[in-house]
């Protein structure tokens, strides 16, 4: 059984006949021990969809989905008390700016142990005992001076670990890192990604990685989601998604990289901007930005189906790409 | 932290040269002069309006008046009252508590009701609840104290005759000056009644005089919360699995305080400016309308000394909410 399942999830803001569809209808599993990367541009759901695993979206939006289960326990039926229980024990999440993150009013240390206590507990004495001992499995120098500082004296590499330290305190089974090092520094973004993956093996974790950065993922994760306008446009190993990738979006991707342009005078980007609140294509979403696209592409939608061949992958595209990475026809 | 507050007093002499030039001559710019008002209806001769004036020292140059003042000022001497010949500083002492006793009722009533208001509106934001909050305290700013005050009065004192009228105690009670604040001299005293009775006539003027505040302080919780409320630290205390009551009065008050202290200190202004209404409306025994009969009768040591030393104490609660503010702001603290 899958550690965490989501069938049809969707995040909508916004009230009325037409509301606006932040996170729309994915579905995907992640298994103990595996790492998932999440990728796609600005808005296109990413942050929002691991938001509602954590039960973090707010009023006004509203999570509906088929099925929301982790461990076998629906997420959704659960009352916020026992909702609360596995948010941050069993599921823990760390965020994309480590600076704003930590509360400027409390000592890392405190917020370290307040998050031991409430998921457990134990004498003053132990827990600030763990709290270090977390403290130097992130490889923080000086473990036992850190813990009484206080967020601002502290790098933004620094701060990152404390998140991490804060959110494997209490030993979760999937760890959501919600693009961990978009706002670090390269050198301390690759220490950061080895931290959590050698974090994540060392525990068996699951790890869904969130991102931007294609070449991360790649390296990283087992499988990889492609998002596009809050749908899922692509799920596949991720070995075998950068050299096929088999949705017109996916590839705009890959071309849009520096290294792929090396030598070329310019990046090859994709046109346009992800579609907003307003401006919903009709039929497929990637519709007026794909080269590809046909006139049943702006009538009808296609769904995310198994590529032809190969069942590990599922594409949303009527013409998914062949391995010369041209429409089928 | 010492050089920090040391600093602060430092800044201190400007402001301090400032008021007793403004007090100094925005009195004497008022037309008539302390012997007029005290000869009153009859007048007084010229000769001996001359002599009166010259007794005081109030015939030299005005830049040599203000000279002498100054040096008063320095060797601690604020002058004696013209009308009743009794040391500025002395005056002040004994009128002083009364005024301290309201404005601190006020400020509690103000705190009491206004910050958890604030708080709730945030967290209820966009409610019936958060939009009847903003009404009120809108309204409350607005209002003129002495319509407030009278309305107040005719309601509750006149029509109902829950709460009298004026004064600090009733009449028929005595209790002795201990401390000055009458809710514990009365207390003191062990007459149930005279603490009854002292407890009822506070509860008007410090209703009047804590409107403004509560409605500030109401206003600055909310919006200061909605902001805390929105950042990235408290998703993450949340992310924790932390419970909503901790989430809100732990991690966001905490940030949120910050600048609603800095408000509650600089309200401290605004009490004293309100106590001079309040006290006149409900002849409250205070400074403020010890300060009002003095400007009505040019007693010109009393305005001056008056207010130089009600100016002190706001520039000392001032620099008490800048120590607070390093108190609760650990950014604050470490700034070198």
């Amino acid at each position: 059984m899958a550690l965490l399942s989501i069938k049809n999830l969707t995040v909508t803001f916004g009230e009325g006949d037409n509301p606006f569809r932040a996170v729309d209808r994915i579905s995907y599993t992640v298994d103990e021990g595996e790492v998932l990367g999440i990728v796609g541009e600005s808005g296109s759901g990413k942050s929002v969809s691991s938001l509602s695993v954590m039960g973090l979206i707010d009023y006004p939006g509203k999570v509906k989905a088929d099925e929301l289960t982790f461990d076998g326990s629906d997420l959704l039926s659960l009352s916020a008390n026992a909702r609360r229980k596995i948010t941050g024990d069993d599921i823990a999440m760390i965020f994309q700016d480590p600076m704003t993150s930590l509360n400027p009013c409390f000592t890392v240390g405190y917020q370290i142990v307040e998050a031991l206590k409430v998921h457990g507990g134990g004498s003053k004495k132990e827990l600030k005992a763990r709290a270090i001992e977390l403290l130097k499995q992130v490889g923080i120098p000086a473990p036992e001076s850190r813990f009484d500082n206080y967020p601002h004296q502290l790098s933004g590499g620094m701060s990152q670990r404390m998140m991490i330290a804060m959110a494997i305190a209490c030993n979760p089974r999937l760890l959501i890192a919600d693009e961990p090092t978009t706002a670090l520094d390269v050198t301390i973004q690759a220490q950061i990604i080895d931290l959590l993956v050698n974090l994540q093996k060392a525990r068996g974790m699951g790890l869904i990685l969130i991102t931007h950065d294609l070449a991360l993922v790649a390296e990283v994760a087992h499988r990889i989601v492609v998002m596009y306008a809050g749908q899922i446009v692509e799920m596949a190993p991720a070995d075998q998604l950068f050299v096929t990738p088999r949705h017109p979006y996916t590839q705009a991707l890959l071309r849009s990289l520096p290294e792929h342009s090396a030598g070329h005078a310019r990046l090859q980007a994709l046109p346009g901007v992800v579609p907003g609140k307003h401006d919903r294509p009709q039929g497929c979403l990637l519709n007026p930005r794909c080269p590809y696209a046909t006139d049943r592409c702006r009538k009808e939608e296609p769904g995310l189906q198994p590529y032809p061949g190969n069942s590990a992958r599922m594409v949303k595209c009527f013409y998914p790409l062949n391995d010369e990475g041209s429409p089928a026809v | 932290m010492l050089q920090f507050i040391f600093r602060r007093l430092l800044l201190v002499v400007p402001t301090f040269i400032g008021i007793t030039l403004l007090t100094f001559f925005l009195i004497r710019l008022i037309p008539g002069d302390p012997i007029e008002l005290l000869a009153g209806e009859r007048g007084v001769d010229p000769a001996r309006h001359a002599m009166l004036m010259a007794q005081m020292g109030l015939d030299q140059p005005i830049l040599v008046q203000y000279m002498h003042y100054i040096a008063d000022v320095l060797r601690g001497n604020l002058g004696t009252s013209i009308s009743t010949r009794e040391p500025v500083l002395h005056e002040f002492l004994t009128l002083f508590p009364a005024t301290v006793e309201l404005s601190l009722c006020a400020t509690l009533f103000a705190i009491i009701i206004g910050l958890p208001a604030g708080i709730l509106a945030a967290v209820k934001r966009g409610s019936v609840f958060d939009h009847s909050v903003m009404t009120i305290s809108l309204t409350g700013y607005s209002m003129p104290i002495f319509w407030w005050a009278l309305l107040l009065m005719l309601v509750f004192s006149v029509n109902l005759g829950w709460t009298p009228v004026s004064g600090r105690i009733d009449v028929t009670y005595w209790v002795d000056d201990v401390t000055g604040f009458m809710l514990i001299d009365s207390l003191l005293s062990d007459d149930k009644g005279a603490f009854i009775s002292t407890l009822s006539h506070l509860i008007l003027p410090s209703i009047v005089l804590g409107t403004i505040p509560l409605a500030v302080i109401a206003r600055m919780t909310r919006s200061s919360m909605l902001e805390v409320l929105g950042e990235d630290y408290i998703r993450t205390a949340r992310a924790k699995g932390l419970a909503p009551k901790r989430v809100i009065f732990i991690h966001a008050l905490r940030n949120a305080l910050i600048p609603v202290i800095t408000v509650i200190g600089l309200q401290v202004g605004t009490l004293l400016a309100g106590a001079i209404l309040t006290e006149t409306i409900f002849a409250w025994p205070g400074v403020g309308k010890w300060l009002i009969e003095a400007i009505h009768r040019r007693d010109y040591p009393v305005v001056q000394g008056g207010i130089l030393i009600v100016a002190t104490l706001i520039i000392l609660v001032n620099l008490l909410v800048d120590i607070l503010y390093g108190v609760v702001n650990p950014r604050i603290r470490h700034n070198k």
